[in-house]
């Protein structure tokens, strides 16, 4: 069932932080882990803490921007049989549900070919998906999928790194839409002790060629993380810590826990600290 | 047949070919690319290389005319481009040397690589120590234990080897790890790459490196046959031998191109490494290009009794000219390479590697239909005292 703001969800959710004088909380979770049984549970505990907006990682063979954390959830995720398809059922199933909490696929290129993009953008507009994050789908590769995914309403949301060029920030960010996932620092995935002390200069490059909102993700593990992104940019993501938290919990805690756990970083998203 | 349209369209062969990677890695992409493009006109470089591929690495390779094994089938001529002879024992030091080369120039003091059976990482190792830049080789953990002989190589040319634990624990893993490494530490570290697979503009750097097999054997053709071959064969994994002799001869399109991929246990049996035969096109490793994969896009795990051959994608060039039609593709099974190998053994006194071993079958079956005046290049790629081990236990002899 469509919402009233379907296709807008992220532009709607980036304006309401805004109001709200703070940035988005954007978590993560692999479909697929512990068990495909457990990952609408696992996004309903990211939504209970007061996730602004959820990726739902798509397990791929060969993760290879990911740190040992989400390559060790893809790999149990598919060994039980998680598919593509199961992704899609998660997200209906939560819109059934009432969920307007803008929900984005995050996943490597070739299961989302291989399903065909055509078809993939045709049933993320009917079940109210709102977007893509494709690590190794740079925008000199992506157009296909861009230009398909614009035509359902769905955000193609560009990433960039400390390493981009002037030039590349330019194309990345004039072919992609919804916000900007800037990565931390030039490296894979995973929770780490201390944030990048170069990201302020390459946000700050960033923001000359673009008004869309900047998220910050990659090592971010921890409130007081969150806290100093909050300072910087306007959304912050963290995804490893949070399947740490499912690892390192005794099952019967487990949900609890990681609802804590971002709550803790929502509680810490406030701008102008 | 109609002219062959340009192989490289902005890195893409065709629909294949490209840059799937993560943005982090894509400047130190366009800065080797323009790196590699000023080399073009960069003599002392070029002069430096050829120093090296003829003292260090001992080219020329020959072509050696197999007079007791062609006697034997009974066909066409068989005759093989013996790069068994280069130095570190296969084809692999023509890329190595000159990527290690190639970093030094653009100022990169740091090499990782990853390898399979560790030919490449020999190779890279060997190239490193001589040119005295530090060399890190990530290898899967089950190849780690296969291949423990060549380890003991790589570390005493002074490598460090990682093995890798994460997924099947093999090459493909290996080479995610080794792209983890260079995400990780791009700006001081160049990835020699082991074949011509990976994000432009590795695939054609690799090829440019590896066309010198196939620029010799022409031109030995021509010298001492007065023409070219009828047919060139050689062995497919990543496909570097194979896109390095094939390539200068593409343009020739009288000369029949065949490729042999690895058809393991048989290709119905779903174990095997034979991407361009059964596979279908997908992206991995940066490249879209024909991948072993399942009905939801997962790369599966190949096998075969050649490490060097066990791997589930192939070279963007291969699967541009298998759609062509410029170059066939083929399945040989485990144990007719091991009959290959030993054929080659008993009437020539080489023992190959077991990834050539692969192509000395399929070529021996094409020679012994074709006439006696006719002529077959088989690229040779590689020696086979690596393989000891495997081959006595795939023989069921107990060393």
């Amino acid at each position: 069932m469509s919402g009233p703001i379907q296709g807008h969800r992220l532009a709607a959710t980036f304006a309401q932080t805004k109001a709200e004088n703070r940035a988005a909380l954007i978590t993560f979770a692999t479909v697929g882990y512990p068990t495909p049984a457990d990952t609408a549970d696992v996004v309903r505990a990211l939504l209970a803490g007061g996730s602004d907006v959820v990726e739902l990682g798509i397990p791929f063979s060969d993760p290879l921007a990911d740190g040992a954390t989400i390559q060790h959830a893809s790999q149990i995720a598919l060994e039980q049989g998680t598919t593509l398809k199961m992704a899609f059922d998660v997200v209906r199933d939560l819109r059934a549900e009432g969920v307007e909490t803008p929900l984005v696929f995050m996943g490597y290129y070739n299961p989302f070919l291989h399903y065909g993009l055509e078809r993939v953008v045709t049933e993320a507009g009917e079940i109210g998906l709102d977007g893509f994050i494709v690590p190794d789908l740079p925008p000199e590769e992506g157009q296909e999928f861009g230009t398909l995914a614009r035509s359902h309403d769905l955000d193609l949301i560009p990433l960039l790194a400390p390493t981009s060029t002037e030039s590349r920030i330019q194309a990345n960010v004039q072919a992609g839409s919804g916000f900007v996932y800037c990565v931390s620092l030039t490296g894979v995935t995973g929770a780490r002790e201390q944030l990048s002390a170069t990201l302020p200069d390459f946000l700050g490059r960033v923001r000359e060629h673009t008004d869309l909102p900047l998220a910050v993700g990659f090592g971010v593990s921890r409130p007081e993380h969150v806290a100093t992104i909050a300072q910087l940019a306007e959304g912050v993501v963290s995804a490893s810590a949070l399947i740490n938290v499912l690892d390192d919990t005794p099952a019967a805690r487990r949900y609890a826990a990681l609802t804590d756990l971002v709550r803790e970083m929502r509680e810490a998203t406030a701008h102008g600290q | 047949m109609a002219t062959i349209p340009s192989l490289t369209i902005r890195g893409q062969f065709g629909d294949y070919g490209g840059r799937y990677v993560p943005e982090t890695v894509i400047p130190a992409l366009e800065e080797l690319e323009e790196a590699y493009a000023g080399l073009a006109d960069d003599t002392a470089f070029q002069d430096e290389l050829d120093v090296l591929l003829d003292r260090y690495v001992g080219r020329p390779t020959p072509i050696y005319h197999a007079a007791r094994l062609s006697a034997e089938i009974g066909g066409a001529q068989m005759y093989l481009k013996r790069e068994d002879l280069a130095h570190t024992g296969a084809h692999k030091i023509n890329n190595a040397l000159g990527q290690a080369l190639l970093a030094k120039r653009i100022g990169r003091t740091r090499i990782i690589a990853e390898t399979g059976a560790g030919q490449h990482g020999v190779a890279t190792a060997a190239a490193c120590a001589m040119l005295g830049l530090e060399c890190i080789v990530y290898m899967g953990e089950v190849d780690v234990h296969r291949q423990t002989l060549n380890v003991f190589r790589m570390k005493l040319l002074g490598a460090t080897v990682i093995p890798v634990m994460s997924g099947s624990r093999t090459l493909k893993d290996a080479i995610n790890e080794t792209i983890r490494d260079w995400v990780t530490n791009v700006e001081t570290t160049h990835y020699i790459i082991g074949s011509v697979v990976g994000p432009h503009p590795y695939p054609t750097i690799v090829r440019d490196l590896q066309s010198i097999i196939g620029r010799e054997a022409r031109e030995q053709c021509l010298a001492q046959f007065g023409r070219l071959p009828d047919v060139v064969v050689a062995c497919v994994g990543g496909g570097s031998n194979a896109i390095g002799i094939f390539h200068p001869f593409v343009d020739d399109t009288e000369v029949r191109l065949v490729g042999v991929e690895a058809a393991g246990h048989g290709i119905e049996s779903g174990e095997h490494a034979a991407t361009l035969v059964a596979g279908t096109p997908g992206t991995l490793h940066g490249a879209k290009s024909y991948l072993l994969q399942d009905g939801d896009g997962q790369i599966y795990e190949p096998h075969s009794i050649s490490a060097g051959l066990d791997y589930p994608g192939v070279g963007p060039e291969h699967s541009y000219l298998k759609d062509l039609g410029r170059a066939e593709y083929v399945g040989v099974t485990d144990e007719q390479a091991l009959e290959g190998f030993q054929h080659l053994c008993r009437t020539e006194g080489i023992i190959p590697a077991l990834e050539p071993a692969h192509a000395m079958y399929h070529a021996a079956q094409l020679a012994s239909a074709l006439p006696q005046d006719q002529i077959v290049l088989i690229n040779l790629s590689g020696r086979g005292d690596k393989d000891m081990t495997i081959v006595a236990e795939g023989l069921g002899v107990e060393l």
